[in-house]
């Protein structure tokens, strides 16, 4: 394992950290942009934190010691994650602690601390919450674990830094499988981080909430790791969307620091590309009522299915 | 000298495994004889004779797990006992040896807890719980040895017979003796189909030795009704969908810590059984077969997930979760059957090592689970989830140690349910490469009702304890709910210690169950060389490091903490929670058990059979009332008890009441002899 | 020879396009999506045969793409847009079964079609017979979306979308019909689709709605 290896692990995660809230910031400028508005400055997610950290934390009377720990053990998944996931470099010490699936059952990690501390204080506002999330959650799964059997299919590897080195060196350029994955893992990401059309994070109706009325007991610091950690979240799915579907400038494994300087503006470059999609697909749909949303994951599983037997069907037979 | 002296024994211990293991089974009969001296003392029976059992329990866990790292050849021995030309043979191998560290590691935990939990008063005396309880824990012991038919039916049946009387030890209250009928019927019915099972098994022999069942060639069709039979029967000891009815009904009905043996030690005995026939006796020979076992499986899970969603009673939603955790364990079985009789060994291995792993982190969290509700059972005297709440300040051990168990349970990194799942669902990855035609297409959708079932459990479990331990008090007396004794939370403890180091250190797991993997479809899993992570295909295919997962959390947990407090500050305010303008908030307005599961009950409607009572808009009384039945009760059970009712009572013509009657049948039947022998 | 993969892998991503088209038809709940969709399902249909027009240079291929063009693209789904508007039903399309067990059936059946044309493709001598189980798996799932709904009009464009699937099997097995059956079968989808117009009209007449069940109660008693 090379030295320097490390420098890249750490780096990775320091950028992560302090890129998400410029990324949410971006997302939010886009939108603001194609609805005709003008969006706060792009650094006032920054901002935000700040105010935050320096408040006083009001807790509810009931809580208890779990409520006080959960935005710790949350912003905790959430490095760990940015730490597998290779955005900038494969050359990851600590990639090789998980592959996708366990990248899974992460994400699961944070969502069950998040809605069990909801449930702590006991209110019906939070319990609704975690009730609601953890129902997007289970219909999130099956999608997202079919999305990552088509690249297993693919490129013979569920492990990250494997996926993006055999990508990255033998592009198929069109491979229907590909596009089925990558439309059902937008639709996950919509999902998972709580964006139009499954939960809108703008609201401040109660009863439309998923995301918000899990939070809404939490204020200064405790808010301020748990906005974060959600900024940290939308960051990691972006990167894992970016290693599977667009990897092309990802330092592969081995390269000099050249490399890493390209794929450190490629990965910015990307990312503004992807923010932007994104509000643009927030911008253009209406939030789904929430019976509907399994709908929704039953399309995007169907969807991830249909690329799996599309592969079997065409790809095993012409061998391309 | 000492250390000479145990060093000696230890040496001998250890170079005659299966002389050893027999003395240290013999020990829990001997301890069941003891509890029969002073029967009702609490004092002789709960906190003296059960701590020993306790230790007895440990010794067979470091002798199974000593004999299964140290790869010793499969030991038989001959016992001088049974019938004149029956003898009992037993044998020790590397399944049984896996099957048994389960038993020793998980009935250690149970016993210590056993020993604080039990109290006078409650039904039976306590010597005759303490009886029951080791008889049974011996028997269990006595099935994994089994070497021959006969001796495994003895073994089984005594089984039985000693849980029955363990759920039924309330057994003034007539729902538990309910209960405990069904339990005792479905038992015997499944012990009927593994005796037909074995009695095709013989193959015309006539000798009911495992050997002689190996060595045996049977035509495809008696090996597939033999292992069809050999399905139903330890199915439905398992508690495998659609022979599942007696698992809801049994485990609520008993104490807390018999509860705890069932779900996890006595439905892996119908595993150890369903494994030794379908892979040791019967050789896996049709591929037929695994896809049986995976759809069962398959449907198991899901079901008992979807039902755990909509309970309102702590411990029947825990028995349903074990039905989901047995379909779990057989989609892995199902797994290695068909990857086995398509010859793709190294994937058998891996299903069914991802099999057995969770067979073991079953035991360890399902128990731990159980006896957490014993604990707030003793606690609060209530079993509804509408009448808890909020015990996390009242109980702070229990609720620390039931955060580790439903973690656990959920499947979370970097605990040991996740370990299991893990291999399962990579398992799963590698199906594409079956050669037969459809099949190959649709087992990959079996993965994502994996992946559903998984994120089920983890939304259960999150009702599970979220409505017991989190949130406001339901009824004001649960404030004087007192926290657990200290033998109860070391149980808890050891418990959790096991979770917790599988989960951080699967490769010894691993190893353990490649041993067994690699008697049964001749495969071992590879150790990987490095003792940090595990990677049973290749490293650049699949990786999982549990040490990583814990040690990066904890350290960024710690980092951020300094931080905040250095950078920011660590100021709390105590204010009222957040009430959107409506000041008068009770505890009854936060999510019952019935709310939380209304997506569930929504969305899997048709799973279940429901009676709603909904309130009219002009009712002045408002109801609302929901009763949800098993499906499977009105369509199968209740017609086939229906039945066997008509069916006997056609025949109840014979008894007529009359003496004259009963002697012309006793003469009809000599006329009869008389002819078919002269 | 880098071409020739390209194209090969552009008829991939087509054929998978009309798959997805297909379960959107199945899922879509408004009248009037459906009818784009239908449109959109020409569209891919015209750009494949086009491109093994192109491939296998053959140029009566062309003339079918382009009769697919203006049939099935714009003339076509002109008269059923009219013909909703007038008939008052664009937007709610009741199903029988709700959406997620559809779902379920048409994978199955798609799998089912998967499996059934492994054996085909090997018998086959186009380069685009791997796409012969999509085509398959595209008609079984117009005829599940006539099954699985209640309003005529749903109907009719699966029984149009099946015609698609149809010709897309024939493009990519036998590089195209004779041009004659191709024009016979072009005139005969015109006129059904009139007729069926007038019927719908009957219908709505008769019983106030095109609602089908209505159509139980004609049976004698």
């Amino acid at each position: 394992m090379r030295g320097i290896a490390f420098v890249w692990q750490f780096g990775e995660v320091i950028l992560a950290i302090a890129l998400a809230p410029l990324f949410s910031g971006w997302i939010a400028q886009c939108r603001a942009w194609m609805q005709n508005r003008t969006a706060p400055p792009l650094t006032q997610q920054y901002r935000m934190l700040r105010k935050l950290f320096n408040k006083d934390a009001a807790l509810a009377e009931d809580a208890s010691r779990l409520f006080r720990t959960a935005p710790y053990v949350l912003f905790g998944t959430m490095v760990l994650a940015a730490a597998i996931i290779p955005s900038v470099v494969t050359d990851l010490p600590f990639a090789r602690a998980a592959d996708a699936i366990a990248l899974i059952g992460l994400f699961a990690t944070a969502r069950v601390f998040q809605a069990l501390a909801a449930m702590d204080i006991g209110t019906a506002f939070g319990t609704l919450g975690a009730r609601r999330e953890m129902m997007v959650g289970f219909l999130a799964e099956p999608a997202i674990l079919m999305v990552f059997f088509n690249a297993f299919l693919l490129f013979g590897s569920t492990a990250l830094t494997s996926l993006v080195d055999n990508y990255a060196t033998h592009p198929s350029l069109i491979d229907p499988s590909v596009v089925f994955a990558a439309i059902a893992f937008v639709m996950v990401l919509l999902a998972e981080n709580a964006r139009i059309p499954i939960d809108n994070p703008a609201t401040h109706l109660e009863l439309t909430m998923i995301h918000e009325a899990m939070v809404l007991e939490y204020s200064a610091r405790h808010l301020a790791l748990i906005e974060w950690a959600s900024n940290l979240k939308l960051f990691n799915y972006a990167c894992i969307g970016i290693a599977l579907f667009i990897p092309w400038g990802i330092a592969i494994h081995g390269a000099a620091v050249g490399a890493v300087l390209i794929a450190l503006v490629t990965l910015i470059l990307k990312l503004a590309l992807c923010g932007a999609a994104l509000a643009l697909i927030e911008s253009v749909s209406a939030k789904l009522r929430i019976f509907r949303a399994p709908e929704f994951m039953a399309m995007a599983f169907l969807i991830a299915v249909l690329g799996l037997l599309v592969h079997l069907l065409l790809g095993a037979n012409t061998g391309a | 000298m000492i250390a000479q002296f145990w060093g000696n024994f230890l040496s001998t211990v250890f170079s005659h495994p299966l002389d050893s293991t027999l003395l240290v089974v013999a020990c829990w009969p001997l301890i069941a004889l003891a509890c029969l001296l002073r029967p009702h003392s609490i004092r002789y029976v709960a906190r003296f004779l059960f701590p020993v059992g306790a230790l007895v329990c440990v010794a067979m866990f470091l002798l199974a797990g000593t004999f299964l790292i140290s790869g010793h050849a499969p030991q038989v021995m001959t016992l001088p006992l049974g019938l004149p030309d029956l003898p009992f043979h037993v044998r020790l191998d590397a399944l049984s040896a896996f099957f048994l560290l389960i038993l020793g590691l998980a009935g250690a935990g149970i016993s210590t807890f056993a020993a604080g939990y039990f109290r006078s008063g409650e039904g039976t005396a306590p010597g005759l719980l303490g009886l029951h309880y080791h008889v049974f824990l011996a028997s269990m012991a006595v099935v994994m040895l089994a070497d021959d038919a006969y001796l495994f039916m003895v073994a089984w049946e005594t089984m039985a017979l000693a849980s029955y009387f363990l759920v039924t030890s309330q057994h003034r209250i007539p729902e538990i003796r309910r209960a405990g009928f069904l339990y005792l019927l479905m038992a015997h019915i499944g012990a009927v189909c593994i005796l037909l099972s074995f009695g095709v098994m013989q193959g015309g022999s006539w000798q009911f030795t495992f050997d002689a069942m190996r060595s045996a060639s049977l035509a495809p069709f008696w090996a597939s009704v033999a292992f069809t039979l050999a399905l139903l029967g330890f199915g439905a000891k398992a508690g495998l969908v659609p022979m599942h009815v007696w698992l809801p009904e049994a485990h609520p009905a008993a104490p807390s810590p018999v509860s705890a043996m069932m779900s996890g030690l006595m439905l892996k005995t119908a595993i150890y059984g369903m494994l030794r026939i379908t892979f040791d006796l019967l050789h896996v020979q049709f591929w037929q077969w695994g896809v049986a076992v995976l759809a069962l499986g398959l449907f198991s899970a899901l079901f008992g997930a979807i039902f755990a969603g909509v309970q309102t009673d702590m411990k029947r939603l825990l028995a349903y979760s074990s039905i989901e955790n047995v379909g779990l364990i057989f989609t892995g079985i199902g797994l290695s059957i068909l990857f086995a009789a398509s010859d793709l060994r190294l994937f058998a291995a891996l299903a069914l090592a991802a099999a057995l792993i969770h067979a073991l982190n079953h035991s360890l969290f399902k128990s731990m689970l159980f006896l957490a509700t014993g604990s707030v059972l003793h606690a609060t005297r209530q079993r509804s989830l509408g009448k808890l709440g909020g015990l996390i300040r009242f109980m702070p051990w229990v609720a620390a140690l039931a955060l580790i168990g439903t973690l656990a349970i959920a499947g979370l990194p970097p605990l040991n349910g996740f370990v299991s799942e893990w291999l399962l669902l990579q398992s799963f990855l590698y199906t594409p490469r079956l050669p037969h035609a459809f099949i190959n297409m649709l087992i990959p959708l079996g993965a994502a009702s994996l992946a559903l079932t998984v994120a089920l459990a983890a939304y259960v479990m999150v009702k599970f304890y979220g409505v017991i331990f989190l949130g406001q008090p339901r009824e004001t007396s649960l404030a004087q709910a007192h926290d657990a004794n200290w033998l109860e939370r070391l149980g808890l403890g050891w418990l959790a210690a096991g979770c917790i180091a599988i989960g951080v250190q699967p490769q010894l797991a691993l190893h353990a169950a490649g041993k067994s993997t690699g008697m049964l479809v001749g495969q071992t899993i590879a150790p990987d060389p490095s003792v940090w992570r595990i990677a049973p295909i290749a490293p650049e295919q699949a990786s999982y490091s549990g040490w990583i997962f814990l040690a990066v959390i904890l350290c960024t947990v710690a980092v951020t903490f300094l931080a905040v407090r250095l950078l920011a500050h660590g100021r709390i305010r105590r204010t009222a929670p957040w009430d959107c303008g409506y000041p008068w908030q009770t505890s009854r307005m936060q999510d019952t058990a019935e709310g939380f599961g209304q997506p569930i009950r929504h969305m899997f409607g048709t799973f279940f059979r429901m009676e709603r009572e909904l309130p009219a808009p002009t009712d002045l009384a408002p109801r609302y009332r929901v009763h949800i039945e098993d499906r499977f009760w009105r369509t199968l059970y209740q017609p086939i008890a229906a039945a066997v009712q008509r069916l006997a009572d056609a025949v109840s013509f014979l008894q007529g009441g009359r003496l004259a009657i009963y002697l012309l049948f006793s003469f009809l039947t000599l006329l009869g002899l008389l002819v078919f022998v002269l | 020879m880098l071409r020739s993969h390209l194209d090969v892998e552009l008829l991939k991503l087509l054929a998978a396009g009309m798959l997805l088209i297909s379960f959107a038809m199945l899922s879509t709940r408004r009248t009037q999506q459906l009818i784009t969709l239908f449109a959109w399902q020409g569209v891919v249909l015209f750009l494949s045969t086009s491109l093994v027009a192109h491939e296998a240079r053959l140029t009566e291929l062309y003339f079918s793409a382009g009769l697919t063009l203006i049939l099935k693209v714009i003339t076509l789904p002109l008269i059923l847009h009219t013909l909703i508007k007038r008939l008052g039903a664009q937007w709610d399309n009741e199903r029988l079964v709700n959406i997620p067990i559809t779902m379920l059936v048409g994978l199955v059946l798609v799998i089912f079609a998967f499996g059934l044309a492994q054996p085909i493709s090997q018998l086959a001598t186009t380069i685009t017979r791997h796409t012969i189980g999509i085509a398959l798996a595209v008609i079984l799932l117009s005829f599940l979306m006539m099954i699985t709904r209640r309003k005529a009009v749903t109907q009719v464009i699966g029984f149009l979308a099946m015609e698609n699937g149809l010709f897309f099997a024939a493009t990519s097995a036998t590089y195209g019909m004779p041009m004659v059956i191709e024009l016979g079968i072009a005139l005969d989808l015109l006129v059904a689709v009139f007729i069926l117009g007038i019927f719908f009209f009957q219908i709505r007449e008769q019983f106030d709605s095109l609602d089908l069940h209505h159509l139980e109660s004609l049976r004698e008693e």
